[in-house]
């Protein structure tokens, strides 16, 4: 679960350098950007989920 | 926002950089002495060797290797969708042009120099009290060569984040005038990796119940590395200042004064906050305030005014003793000195408020990216690197040299020799 929240967290970013690329409106590539963000932090909620139920097992 | 040649009239500058420099490792010294009070007694002398170790290790593999990827002095690019993406620096080894480049070439590799041993510092307190010495040496060591002169190329040595403004019209490029991204959030982030890593402390998270509260052993310590990180970051940020955000000398003195509102408003607004939750103010958490201040300053004490800095300051101090709690008793994070918290989400608060309040069009769109850049490029990358080395050089000690203390495992005697170390509760 880690893997795959990490995995998730560079599609963000290629996201946000796509609105740079492919938008030359300010308005969508902020949108763009800030969706890409929002992937990121999805990635990185889904890493500490990973984490938290990593802890959960048997504990020192 | 590569170094460029003193303006007309200003020929004073590099001595004035190399001044503020001379003074940047007050903060190295600062953030050590934090580390080592906020981890156990029985680890200090093992936090402060470690803490010394890796500066070394990171001005040597700084300047061996790391310093041909992050500077200016050559650089490769490739073209996509009809614009150069200057992304790596192909200077010589060992500084082989640094006699030969300009004065302010040269400050700037100085200033990267510092900037990488304060990054090797922070993943090095998230990890106290069970992190081994060759462990941080091998970090120190990896973020030296290869990772911090990458991101320091991309926004300090004309890599294509500090030309967002001129490639794409985003204000004025990706700022990050003192390191609040390419120091702080890039040592926040692998603070974060050091901690999934090496799991938290023996008995912090029992398995029924809260987590274990482990005190720092020496709140004088903190406090006065609290102290000393205030003259570090007044240098770094007055120096960045001059230095990649070119800057004219007359906005030193509000640079100066925003670092230490940006801190005294965090100290401020997490005391009030710890004294309204516990009935008493903490000394741990507010020194964690104090130093989440100043991590916002790095981004933002030059472009904003004073009353921004105190704003931006008094929103990180409020958000930090929040955060800190809920990093532990929510996310089950280990996290001794708290560098999550005061370096990952200060820089990146401190970037995003740089880009609220900066005056150029665009400017919030390029902190944005730079954001989106910093999290979605280097906290992967560190997590990769970190993972294969962990397998290599474990990153934990074993439960028998973490039982007995770091000292005693891997020094052979006590930080204390002449005190009596109490009993951990934990280990009974």
């Amino acid at each position: 679960m880690k893997y795959a929240g990490l995995l998730v967290m560079p599609s963000g970013f290629f996201l946000a350098i796509a609105a740079l690329v492919l938008f030359a409106d300010p308005g969508r590539r902020g949108a763009f950007v800030a969706c890409g963000l929002l992937v990121e932090g999805l990635g990185l909620a889904v890493a500490v989920r990973g984490h938290m139920l990593n802890r959960a097992g048997p504990r020192p | 926002m590569t170094p460029t040649a003193s303006p007309a009239g200003t020929d004073y500058l590099p001595m004035l950089i190399f001044a503020c420099l001379l003074l940047a490792p007050m903060a190295l010294a600062g953030l050590s002495l934090v580390n080592a009070g906020l981890g156990r007694s029985r680890s200090a002398a093992q936090a402060l060797l470690g803490s010394v170790a890796i500066v070394s290790v990171s001005f040597i593999a700084f300047a061996g290797l790391g310093a041909c990827f992050a500077g200016p002095g050559g650089a490769a690019a490739f073209n996509l969708a009809g614009r150069s993406w200057n992304w790596i620096g192909t200077g010589p080894v060992f500084l082989g042009h640094m006699t030969r480049s300009p004065l302010e070439e040269q400050l700037g590799v100085l200033f990267e120099c510092l900037a990488v041993a304060l990054a090797g510092l922070i993943p090095w307190g998230a990890g106290a009290d069970r992190m081994r010495l060759a462990a941080g040496w091998v970090t120190a060591a990896v973020l030296g060569v290869f990772v911090f002169p990458l991101l320091a190329h991309w926004v300090w040595g004309g890599g294509w984040l500090s030309q967002l403004g001129t490639s794409f019209g985003l204000g004025a490029g990706f700022l990050d005038g003192a390191g609040a991204g390419t120091v702080h959030v890039l040592g926040g982030a692998s603070a974060l990796v050091v901690v999934w890593l090496t799991g938290p402390r023996r008995g912090k998270f029992p398995k029924d119940g809260l987590a274990t509260a482990m005190p720092g052993h020496n709140a004088p310590y903190v406090l006065f590395g609290c102290v000393l990180a205030l003259v570090g970051w007044m240098a770094f940020n007055s120096a960045g200042a001059l230095l990649w955000l070119h800057a004219a000398p007359s906005v030193l003195a509000v640079t100066a004064v925003n670092t230490m509102l940006a801190a005294a408003g965090a100290l401020g607004a997490t005391l009030v906050v710890t004294w309204m939750r516990f009935g008493k103010p903490d000394a741990s958490l507010c020194a964690n305030g104090w130093l989440a201040g100043l991590v916002t300053s790095s981004a933002c004490a030059a472009l904003v005014p004073p009353a921004a800095a105190l704003f931006v300051g008094v929103v990180m101090g409020i958000a930090t003793p929040l955060l800190v709690e809920v990093m532990e008793l929510a996310l089950s994070i280990d996290d001794p000195s708290g560098a999550i918290t005061v370096h990952l989400a200060g820089g990146l608060w401190g970037l995003l408020a740089a880009g609220i309040f900066a005056p150029q069009q665009g400017q919030l769109l390029a902190q944005l990216v730079g954001i989106a850049t910093l999290l979605g490029v280097f906290l992967p990358l560190v997590y990769l690197v970190f993972k294969l080395l962990d397998r290599v050089v474990p990153f934990r000690v074993d439960p028998d040299g973490e039982r007995i203390g770091l000292d005693l495992h891997e020094l052979g005697g006590g930080a204390y020799p002449e005190f009596v170390i109490h009993r951990d509760e934990s280990y009974r």
